[in-house]
């Protein structure tokens, strides 16, 4: 299966992409360890122009370097516990509706159904706009418009394999429900998760960008969306001060995506694993 | 004393009676053989002695192993006993193993849950178990998933998960149905070899009368989930007496005489099991060559005809 991945060049590419993103994230308060908010040169220095700001410098003279590092912290702590909360929601409640069936299943579907005819965005705007605007309150609102998607997939896996002949004879030696759930029919449904999981924290990031271009974002954090968002009103004069973090958020979006198609063709034995 | 004992068990789905009051029992080294064709109720028997008859299905009856009632068990305590003291073997081998899990992982699996082994102690246990079931190299093996073995070899592993805890009663549907000729015979002598070390009794669900004659020493022939006949096998194959034994006996191909096609048609029993939907008196009294008129009325009774022979007919002598 890695070996498959591997040689999918596009993949890799991705992958590279992702772990690059990753260190920038990781390695932020060793390389910009001040504030990023933090006013430390002239306004409006366009990238190149002082070597201090290899990106140059906002409207209020703040290092768009050390913003577009820290932005990719938020970007993917958001985006993977946003994940985290939508897997663990979907994955349980589609395996116990899938499995169990019935009664389980219609009130599993009904709750799906209760989120899927609220436009998903118009409802995080919602609850962040309830709640306060923080980083945690921004991932666990993603994390509960993203559950649907997984739920439904889940229950599909769990419906076709809990008639599967292996099912019927782990029943017959004596295995519980839970451990038939988790031990047996998990594994098998886990490959189209994993890929789906990926799209998933792309998704998050665009949601928490969106938020945060609109001003709904943490305040006291900085983000790629809120540097896109204070950029915009200077947009004619200094376009780089949107492009630049523009820019970092299809790179992460696009990188999310080849893994995941990898993932998908590494994982999927029906497109042909040789 | 028996060491199962199943009384009057009925299988009823809402359109259709699946098993009709079948009685039979089982003793402690013993292979049972259940013979009919398909849909006459063997797998649904074996189902509702492992508690797993699929919904909507309701079982009543009794089945008496250990000094209780296994239908009237709980479910959390029918469980404990799934597996440790009475395990199943399913027709397909193909199918019946998870795809994504190693042989060992999935024998060790059982020894955990019954036997509360740790992880170490119940791989060992599963190497040990691959080569009591004949598997070459099983310490390599044991790492093995189910795609890289060969039908004979998964069967063999679900063999070894059914016996991992040495159950009293192993059910085995129609284990060779989907094997090679000649895997079949080592498959069933393998079994047959468990039963006799283990002092397991083996119940033997089968269609193939060949299996009954060589490993069986009791015969239930079952149609349309009714005991027609039972019997010891090689009485049975002797001297049939139920007209639906005779039938069954009559289109088995032999090696000797008019075997091929172009020698001479094989028997066969006019008529299908649908024609027992909705019969009043003896099920297959539609197909019966010794039909008489009372047949279509009055369900035959069980008469005892010799020695621990029952035979499910009037006209039978």
């Amino acid at each position: 299966m890695s070996a498959a991945f591997l040689r999918n060049k596009a993949a890799v590419l991705g992958l590279g992409l992702l772990a690059a993103i990753v260190a920038m994230a990781i390695l932020a308060p060793v390389l910009y360890p001040d504030d990023p908010l933090d006013m430390v040169g002239t306004p409006f220095l366009w990238p190149g122009q002082d070597p201090s700001f290899p990106l140059g410098t906002d409207s209020l003279g703040r290092d768009v370097a050390a913003g577009i590092a820290h932005g990719a912290r938020v970007s993917l702590l958001i985006g993977l516990w946003a994940t985290v909360l939508g897997l663990a929601l979907g994955v349980s409640i589609g395996a116990i509706g899938g499995y169990f069936g019935g009664w389980l299943d219609d009130v599993a579907l009904r709750a799906v159904e209760l989120f899927q005819t609220v436009p998903p965005f118009l409802l995080v705007i919602v609850l962040v706009a309830i709640w306060e605007p923080s980083i945690r309150n921004i991932t666990l609102a993603i994390g509960l418009v993203s559950w649907p998607p997984v739920m439904r997939l889940t229950r599909a896996e769990f419906r076709s394999f809990r008639e599967k002949d292996f099912v019927t004879a782990a029943r017959g030696l004596g295995f519980g429900h839970g451990r038939i759930i988790l031990r047996e029919i998990l594994p098998n449904a886990l490959p189209p998760i994993v890929v789906t999981s990926s799209v998933m924290v792309a998704t998050a990031i665009l949601m928490e960008s969106a938020l945060s271009f609109l001003g709904l974002g943490d305040a006291n954090r900085v983000s790629w969306g809120s540097m896109i968002g204070n950029g915009r009103e200077v947009l004619r004069a200094a376009w780089f001060l949107t492009a630049v973090p523009g820019a970092m958020i299809v790179v992460a979006v696009l990188a999310l995506n080849l893994v995941s198609d990898g993932l998908n063709e590494a994982l999927n034995p029906r497109l042909g694993r040789s | 004393m028996a060491l199962l004992d199943v009384h009057d068990l009925t299988v009823a789905f809402p359109s259709v009676t699946a098993v009709a009051g079948l009685s039979f029992s089982v003793h402690e080294s013993e292979t049972l053989a259940l013979v009919g064709e398909s849909g006459s109720g063997k797998s649904l028997t074996a189902l509702a002695l492992m508690g797993l008859v699929p919904r909507p299905g309701r079982v009543s009856g009794a089945v008496h192993f250990g000094g209780q009632d296994l239908l009237a068990l709980p479910e959390a305590r029918m469980r404990q006993l799934r597996g440790r003291d009475i395990a199943m073997i399913f027709q397909e081998p193909m199918t019946s193993l998870n795809p994504v899990l190693t042989i060992g992982r999935q024998i060790a699996e059982t020894l955990r849950l019954h036997e509360g082994l740790s992880a170490r102690a119940a791989r060992l246990r599963a190497i040990e178990l691959l080569d009591l079931v004949r598997i070459a190299d099983p310490g390599r093996q044991v790492d093995s998933h189910a795609h890289r073995l060969s039908g004979g070899m998964r069967q063999r592993v679900m063999i070894a998960m059914a016996i991992a805890c040495n159950p009293r009663v192993l059910i085995a549907d129609e284990p060779t149905t989907a094997l090679d000729v000649t895997i079949q015979a080592q498959v069933l002598d393998l079994l047959d070899r468990l039963r006799r070390d283990l002092g397991m009794a083996l119940i033997l669900i089968t269609h193939d009368l060949g299996v009954v004659g060589q490993w069986a020493d009791r015969v239930v022939v079952m149609y349309a989930g009714r005991k027609v006949e039972e019997a010891d096998p090689i009485g049975l194959l002797r001297r049939p007496l139920h007209p639906y034994s005779r039938g069954l006996l009559g289109a088995s191909p032999r090696l000797q005489a008019r075997a091929h096609y172009r020698l001479g048609r094989l028997a066969e029993i006019p008529g299908s099991m649908a024609s027992a939907l909705g019969q009043a008196g003896c099920p297959f009294a539609p197909r019966c060559d010794v039909r008489q008129d009372k047949c279509d009325s009055v369900a035959p009774a069980l008469r005892e005809m010799g020695e621990a022979r029952l035979v499910a007919c009037p006209v039978a002598a």
